[in-house]
């Protein structure tokens, strides 16, 4: 297998990355990590004229912590979500989750901007800054913009960049006291896509709930926050009664349907299941 | 690029994977190509001393980078310590897999020099092996980490 043939562009710096791609526009792609991107071209399902190397490109390797925030670069590797000191303090979600992404040999190339710009609907990193409630920052020759994470979704291997735009940095709230997080997932086999998954933020004060962000992904085209179940969750105290209800009310809020691997009532099964898991790993986060 | 440690200059086409250039530019049959879509791991070499999929690099993107390959860890005498113990331990039987193995836990014992037997099987989860089932690939690493 062989990918078609394509320009190579070997990008330095962010200003080379975009002026290849605005001069190739929707008919350049630009290679990350290549874990997922790779497999595609050597399959041909897809075929890019052109092919921009971001790997050159130190400015887009750097983590820093800007007041609340943890800016990730966008070509950070996600072997550095565990190894990382300043991602495994500033976003624990990222550490519990980076065991699901792929494999160990894999994650010392895939990297966290190229998981989220190539939006996979089954990927973990989309699910984990839609949680957040992060955002992106894009840059093209026409400037910066900052895209929240709800609107950078827009359905399987879609998102609301322009195709002269390359994603810059991530940038995650920072985890604070009194919070807790947890990433539960449930696949056929460990380091496949997920059947489905939940990220799960909560803030708790005096043992009650003052904040709380749930998402579900794995099931439809993009992750998907549950607001309803958040509403709920403020102002309770999460006894066992309350997180089982939860769970129940967590399944009746998505839409699932039948797949390959999994039959819509086995998806309305699980998601509970993992939402339970979630919240008592998160109230326990929360509560250290 | 450097590959085991010498220096190798050729012209290629964008779309040579490294995989390929390794295979059938150099003559590094070593490195085996299984699934070529960065599932099975066979592939595996190290890229600057990280292990990554050669089948999902392009040539072109290591120039100037060093890679190391199987035919990199024995010299004419010795067997490497991690080669011995799955000698050892039984650790093949086709071998098929067995270069990237390898190479995945060369990195892998650089940066987890103490794994727990479930850190080693979960670093196994990226490279597929048909015939051994696993067992004596665990054994012969966590022996490997303890030497």
């Amino acid at each position: 297998m062989k990918p078609p043939p394509f320009t190579y562009v070997r990008a330095g710096s962010i200003d080379e990355a975009l002026d290849a791609l605005g001069e190739h526009g929707d008919e350049a792609r630009v290679l990350a990590g290549g874990q997922s991107l790779m497999p595609m071209m050597n399959m041909r399902l897809s075929r890019p004229a052109a092919l921009v190397d971001a790997n050159g490109v130190a400015e887009l390797g750097r983590v820093e912590r800007v007041n609340g925030t943890v800016r990730v670069g966008a070509m950070v590797r996600q072997s550095a979500l565990t190894e990382s000191i300043d991602i495994a303090r500033g976003i624990p979600m990222l550490r519990d989750c980076a065991p699901w992404i792929g494999h160990w040999v894999t994650r010392n190339r895939g990297t966290v901007g190229g998981s989220i710009a190539h939006a996979d609907a089954r990927a973990e990193l989309p699910l984990a800054l839609v949680a957040l409630g992060g955002s992106v920052i894009a840059a093209s020759r026409r400037g910066r913009r900052e895209i929240g994470a709800s609107e950078l979704f827009a359905g399987h291997f879609t998102t609301s960049l322009e195709p002269d735009e390359l994603l810059v940095e991530t940038r995650w709230p920072a985890a604070s006291p009194g919070w807790g997080y947890a990433f539960e997932e449930l696949a056929l086999r460990h380091g496949d896509f997920a059947l489905a998954m939940v990220a799960c933020a909560l803030g708790v004060e005096h043992d009650i709930v003052v904040r709380a962000r749930i998402a579900v992904g794995a099931l439809g085209d993009r992750p998907r926050l549950l607001e309803g179940l958040a509403d709920m969750l403020v102002g309770q105290r999460l006894d066992e009664a309350m997180i089982h209800q939860a769970g129940s009310d967590a399944a009746a809020g998505v839409v699932t349907h039948d797949e390959l691997h999994a039959s819509a009532a086995y998806q309305r099964h699980v998601v509970p299941v993992l939402v339970r898991r979630a919240l008592r790993r998160a109230l326990g986060g929360a509560s250290a | 690029m450097t590959v085991n440690g010498r220096r190798h200059c050729e012209r290629v086409e964008a779309r040579l994977l490294l995989s390929d250039f390794l295979r059938h530019h150099l003559g590094l049959t070593g490195t085996h190509v299984g699934c070529e879509h960065g599932v099975c791991g066979s592939c595996t070499v190290l890229l600057n001393g990280t292990a990554a999929r050669s089948c999902l690099l392009l040539a072109v993107q290591v120039d100037g980078s060093e890679v190391r390959t199987v035919e990199g860890l024995a010299d004419a005498e010795h067997l490497d310590p991690l080669q011995e113990a799955f000698r050892r331990h039984h650790a093949l039987q086709c071998g098929f897999c067995t270069p990237g193995i390898l190479m995945a836990t060369i990195d892998f014992l650089d940066r987890t020099p103490d794994p727990t037997r479930h850190a080693v099987e979960d670093m196994l989860s990226g490279q597929l092996c048909r015939c051994t089932g696993y067992a004596p690939i665990v054994d012969a690493i966590l022996d490997a980490a303890g030497a």
